[in-house]
């Protein structure tokens, strides 16, 4: 699976499908730090992603002293 | 995962409320939070103007959409803080979502009002970018509310905002800001108008799921000036927090709120007087936006008068307010 990783300007490949919840695992990052979004689509933890899908994962995190 | 309304496919997991959601159901859910959040803590009527401070990103841009959709009063108000090509999008994006809704848009340049943009004023005077940004937004949202009838202004600051910055105040133990966090600041003198944060009971995942699914066209990237900023980690903190135990992010903030602040709140009462300069309401003899004006013009930097602004949907005529505060800059 082709994984996006918004505002890093960053893509990685990954090879096999995963659950959404072990993909977040596995690049570090924190469920409440980002979406998970496939085309028009947000998924769950719990959704799995194929192998030939292409999803974004989209930090909600904004920064500053706002 | 089932969407605990309809038992349809979820498309949104909140741990802290237990709870999943479809799309339909998460945007009610959503509007509804909101809504029930103003009218409990008193921010504002349907009968009243509100100036909504819109940067392009998504909490603001949400806080707009929704008080549009539940038939309030808003009108946007746009800072061009002049930071390169971030600006150029976020402003793109505030006056696209303007035009599509036909709602009103006020655009005021801190560049036109302060003599430098964002970034010219550290270069110009040392202060940190952030904490001179910081400094404008407050005062210029504030003063552009007076001049044009608003009693209140409203901000896209959620939960997750809040509670970093109560992390970082009571890291130091500041208590002037631990007396001023509020979800509602009353307006405590003529010069200042009610400042409230709607969306201060929702997290930014959520803000940002509710801005997806509603198609609107926020601006993912950051500023610049937000790398590295200790806010940051402060966030990332309390979401290794709320990993651990959801809810803590949001019990850290409202616990706060009921037992810690009244106690600040009676050690801090200050006295204001009228700046000598121009007019709003300050501890000193000349408010802080004033001294980094004279710092920035001392520099050599002044450029006040340019024609940076511009206004979108926007009579001019409800823009002249501004020229009288402009001239009392020094
Ligand atoms: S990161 Fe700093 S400079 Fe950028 S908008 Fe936020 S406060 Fe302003
Ligand atoms: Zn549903
Ligand atoms: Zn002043």
């Amino acid at each position: 699976m082709r994984v996006i990783l918004r505002n890093q300007g960053k893509e990685v490949e990954l090879a096999g499908r995963r659950r959404v919840k072990d993909l977040l695992r596995e690049l570090g990052l924190f469920p409440e730090a980002v979406l998970v979004i496939r085309g028009k689509e947000l998924l769950t933890s719990d959704q799995v992603v194929g192998e030939e899908e292409t999803i974004e994962v989209r930090p909600v995190v904004s920064g500053g002293a706002r | 995962m089932k969407c605990i309304k309809c038992r349809g496919p979820a498309v949104l997991e909140l741990r802290r409320h237990n709870a999943a959601f479809c799309a339909e159901d998460f945007l009610a859910f959503f509007r509804k939070q909101t809504v029930e959040t103003i009218r409990k803590w008193k921010m504002f009527t349907r009968e009243e103007p509100v100036l909504v401070a819109v940067s392009g990103g998504k909490d603001s841009l949400a806080l707009w959409d929704v008080l549009l959709l539940e038939g309030y009063d808003a009108t946007g108000l746009y800072l061009d803080l002049g930071i390169y090509d971030y600006s150029k999008a976020s402003r793109a994006r505030c006056e696209a979502f303007a035009a599509e809704r036909g709602a009103k848009l006020h655009v005021v340049a801190v560049a036109d009002e302060m003599g430098a943009s964002i970034p010219e004023v550290k270069e110009l005077t040392r202060r940190p970018t952030c904490s001179a940004c910081g400094l404008s937004k407050r005062y210029l949202t504030n003063r552009v509310a007076l001049e044009q009838g608003f009693p209140v202004v409203a901000t896209g600051h959620n939960l997750d905002d809040e509670a970093a910055t109560l992390l970082g105040s009571v890291l130091h133990w500041a208590p002037e800001a631990l007396a001023r966090q509020s979800p509602v600041l009353p307006a405590s003198h003529p010069g200042f108008v009610r400042r409230v944060k709607p969306f201060f009971r929702i997290s930014e995942r959520e803000t940002a799921a509710y801005a997806f699914l509603r198609g609107i066209d926020y601006i993912v990237e950051e500023c610049p000036f937000s790398r590295g900023a200790t806010s940051l980690v402060y966030k990332e903190v309390l979401n290794r927090l709320e990993e651990h135990s959801p809810g803590a992010k949001a019990a850290f903030f409202t616990t706060f709120l009921q037992r810690a602040r009244p106690a600040f709140e009676r050690l801090e009462e200050v006295e204001l007087r009228d700046c000598a300069r121009c007019g709003q309401p300050t501890t000193a003899e000349v408010c802080a936006f004033c001294r980094l004006a004279e710092r920035v013009k001392r520099a050599g930097g002044d450029r006040t008068g340019t024609p940076v602004r511009s206004e979108a949907e926007t009579d001019p005529s409800e823009l002249r307010g501004l020229g009288a505060a402009e001239r009392a800059l020094p």
